[in-house]
């Protein structure tokens, strides 16, 4: 069956190929580069370049909490600042540390019962800061601060809250990918599912910190 | 096309009916399906304009099926002006999110970005399916809001707060229809922001060898500049449905300011900012409008070169335009709300961001007509379209330099000046640009050819017919005739421009009229229409040497290789007058 897609071959004098004829492949910006889709190590950088472009697109829907939370917090007078309960700095401690013991795991890939031991922990501490924020929460309902009570505290759910949402999925596919490495480990030679969550987690990591600053320093 | 070599295939060819056609992984089979749900909608939006069109001309006009359907919003067939809102809300709606956006991008792009730049399908074919079936999901829960309790919510597309925000107390269609019309909006987010994750990573990384950036055809570079304006604009719109979901649900004030009376009942909300809404929905809303269009800018350009047989002029000034024009998309959101009590000085500011668009603008525009200049143009149907998409898109162009004036904007906003402004840029051009699409392609797609003489009959009553429903709307604007009111008998000001309303009406209808011929052509084309060969319109890239239609993994197992740029039209010394992409560099003995 006739799919292949070779054209006819083309009549054309040499010297008019100077259209992108030659040269060393560069980053395929010119001329005759382009990564070739057929080439070894491709398929890794696409989940790579998802990722960030992913991250890119969560970053701009933070941003977009932040700038209103910096607008509306200016040209409000029932603004109450919120105070963080102090297990929200427990919270961070887990979830710095759980950054930590992510890199331990990606240095020791080739060993996969140390990295299963780091990356489940890994997993156990994310999991444990989700439960932490519960606790935020429910700490702070206790106290009779709610979501509709005022600007501030109303912030202060719906970035945890949205946070919590991203976080959620981190943690699900550092279960996942546990779950894969139980059946099939990766090692050090396929490793991009692990590279990919971690820069995923790491992201999150950052802007939790982000987040925690704005609302600690900008009360 | 049966079992076609699978060996490059990052996904086997579909067994079932189901998998094929329904759940496909397949980006041409997606990329039909959007087009499909765009071309219902796009009928969907124009019977909600013909109710539109109805009650400015002819206000009080029994409509008895309307009553049957919406006794609420029509009783006796008569439309409230309520209803006429909550009509006008979901035309703006459905044509913005589900036509403008889906079709040229998501529909045009998802069948022929893989297939232009020599891969066998986009970068993750699950998250692709899942982006249409969430685009579906959301355009099911935008439909359903027209039929719930109080009907469709009646707060424009731009869904302003404290309007949108207070809920049922503030008019009808403002309770469930508005939480369900921001919900699908907000799930529409999701989809597209899945979708511009995998445009970008396909263009960047699933080139075929030889295909560097600048050797991309102009319709890839416009689906990539317009992804990444996705990705950075939709998650902005998604941030702040979110918060006025609180609004309406959570009992929070982020836009609902203190010591509101609505309905003679204090509301119980303090210190919101309506403007804050302005704010993120046009940080969104400016770079939609260039989502909308600028597919359609990549159309044109591959068309134009295409049927002037010419390479397109200035290719990499066309690229860096489109650049510039997706940058500054995001600087100029000020612009819609010069009336909002805006600092003149910050006005200013956005009235020269504003302003600069015209230079990536003009660049494209003088390119085009460098394109054409000296050609030996074809005039099929695609070039029809494509010529009067550089008609409208400099139409609605120049009349966006009165309204980046802030002085002369405080006059001319939200009157019909405004309304023929954007429906000839975004709307109009942008509908061009897909029909040329939809032309220039349909034989790749289906395999058949559309019928030339009914095509270029459907274009002629649609390129006239369009001028005649939006120029006249221009002279509206300057007398002064504001938009969005339901009831233009109670104005004396009003009332020498009702003949106007009426004239406008009537060219509404014929133009819709005509867009059956376009139905009719599509579906018996689509059936019976005459076999097209691999390369119909002697084109030069990739799409057009690969078999028609495509077969699963467009290549039958062998990828292409890129030797040349895209629009190698009229060589000298080449033994045609068009050189394809693939085509080796090698030259043959001359006999």
């Amino acid at each position: 069956m006739a799919t292949t897609i070779a054209p006819p071959p083309v009549e054309i004098e040499l010297e008019d190929l100077g259209r992108g004829g030659g040269g060393i492949p560069n980053l395929g910006w010119e001329g005759p580069g382009g990564p070739g889709e057929g080439a070894e190590g491709i398929s890794d950088n696409r989940y790579r370049t998802g990722m960030w472009a992913a991250l890119a697109g969560i970053l701009m829907f933070f941003t977009a909490f932040i700038s209103a939370y910096v607008v509306r917090k200016g040209l409000s007078n029932d603004w109450i600042p919120t105070s963080l309960p102090s297990l929200v700095w427990f919270n961070t401690l887990l979830l710095l540390a759980s950054s930590l013991t992510l890199e331990r795991s990606r240095h020791v890939l080739s060993d996969n019962s140390r990295f299963s031991r780091w990356w489940l922990l890994t997993t156990v501490l994310g999991a444990a800061f989700l439960v932490g924020q519960v606790v935020v929460w429910r700490q702070l309902i206790g106290d009779g601060v709610y979501i509709s009570s005022n600007p501030s505290s109303s912030f202060f759910y719906v970035l945890t809250g949205a946070h919590g949402v991203h976080l959620s999925g981190g943690v699900f596919a550092l279960g996942f990918l546990l779950f894969r490495n139980r059946q099939n480990p990766f090692g050090s030679v396929n490793r991009t599912p692990i590279d990919v969550v971690a820069i995923y987690w790491h992201f999150m990591d950052g802007l939790w910190i982000s987040l925690l600053l704005l609302l600690f320093f900008w009360r | 096309m049966g079992e076609a070599v699978q060996a490059h295939s990052v996904h086997e060819a579909p067994a079932g009916f189901i998998r094929k056609y329904i759940f496909s992984y397949d980006h041409k089979v997606i990329g039909i399906q959007y087009y499909m749900l765009a071309l219902f909608s796009v009928f969907l939006g124009m019977t909600l304009s013909v109710l539109v069109r109805l009650n400015l001309a002819w206000p009080g006009t029994e409509v008895p099926i309307l009553g049957t359907i919406f006794p609420e919003g029509a009783p006796d067939g008569v439309m409230t002006p309520e209803f006429y809102l909550s009509m006008l809300t979901m035309h703006g709606t459905i044509m913005v999110f589900f036509v403008l956006t889906t079709a040229p991008q998501s529909g045009f792009g998802n069948y022929f970005l893989p297939i232009q730049i020599g891969a066998d399908d986009m970068a993750f074919p699950t998250l692709n399916m899942l982006s249409f079936w969430v685009t579906f999901l959301s355009l099911v829960v935008m439909v359903a809001a027209i039929f719930v309790q109080g009907g469709a919510p009646i707060s424009g597309w731009t869904a302003y707060p404290p309007l949108s925000a207070l809920g049922e107390i503030a008019g009808p269609g403002l309770g469930t229809g508005q939480s369900l019309w921001i919900l699908s909006v907000a799930i529409f987010c999701i989809a597209s922001l899945l979708g511009a994750i995998n445009f970008i990573v396909t263009t960047i990384d699933m080139r075929a060898e030889g295909m560097s950036m600048m050797r991309l055809p102009l319709t890839c570079w416009a689906w990539f500049v317009t992804a990444i304006l996705a990705l950075l604009a939709f998650g902005v719109l998604l941030a702040a449905g979110v918060l006025l979901l609180m609004d309406r649900h959570a009992g929070t004030s982020f836009f609902i300011p203190g010591g509101l009376v609505v309905s003679d009942k204090l509301i119980d909300h303090k210190g919101g900012s309506p403007l804050l809404w302005q704010h993120l929905f046009w940080f969104f809303g400016h770079p939609e409008v260039y989502i909308a269009i600028l597919p359609g800018m990549g159309a044109a350009s591959h068309i134009l070169s295409t049927f002037c047989r010419k390479p397109i002029f200035g290719y990499k000034a066309m690229v860096y335009a489109l650049m510039g024009i997706g940058f500054c998309s995001f600087l100029v959101w000020g612009h819609h709300m010069f009336m909002s009590g805006m600092s003149p000085y910050t006005a200013i500011v956005f009235s020269l961001t504003t302003t600069a668009v015209a230079v990536p603008s003009a660049i494209k525009t003088f390119n085009w007509l460098g394109t054409l200049w000296g050609a030996r143009i074809q005039f099929t149907t695609a070039m029809l379209w494509a010529l009067g998409f550089v008609s409208l898109f400099v139409t609605g162009g120049i009349s966006g330099l009165f309204l980046n004036q802030p002085a002369v904007d405080v006059y001319l906003h939200d009157t019909y000046f405004v309304v023929a402004h954007f429906h000839m840029i975004m709307g109009v051009a942008a509908i061009f640009g897909i029909f040329g699409g939809t032309y220039y392609w349909f034989p790749k797609m289906f395999g058949r050819m559309l019928n030339e003489t009914w095509g270029k009959i459907h274009f002629w009553i649609t390129f006239v017919g369009v001028y005649a429903i939006f120029m006249p709307m221009h002279f509206l604007g300057f007398a002064g005739h504001p938009r969005r009111y339901a009831e233009l008998t109670s104005f004396e000001f009003l009332e020498p421009l009702a003949a106007v309303q009426k004239y406008i009406s009537m060219f509404a209808f014929t133009t819709i009229a005509a867009q059956f011929i376009f139905l009719a052509i599509f579906f018996w084309a689509l059936f019976r229409g005459k076999k097209a060969d691999i390369n119909p319109w002697k084109a030069t890239t990739i799409e057009w040497s690969v078999p028609t239609p495509p077969p699963h993994d467009n290549f039958g197992g062998e990828f292409p290789v890129v030797h040349r740029g895209p629009y190698e039209y009229s060589v000298p010394g080449a033994a045609e007058d068009f050189v394809p992409q693939t085509a080796p560099d090698v030259a043959t003995a001359k006999s």
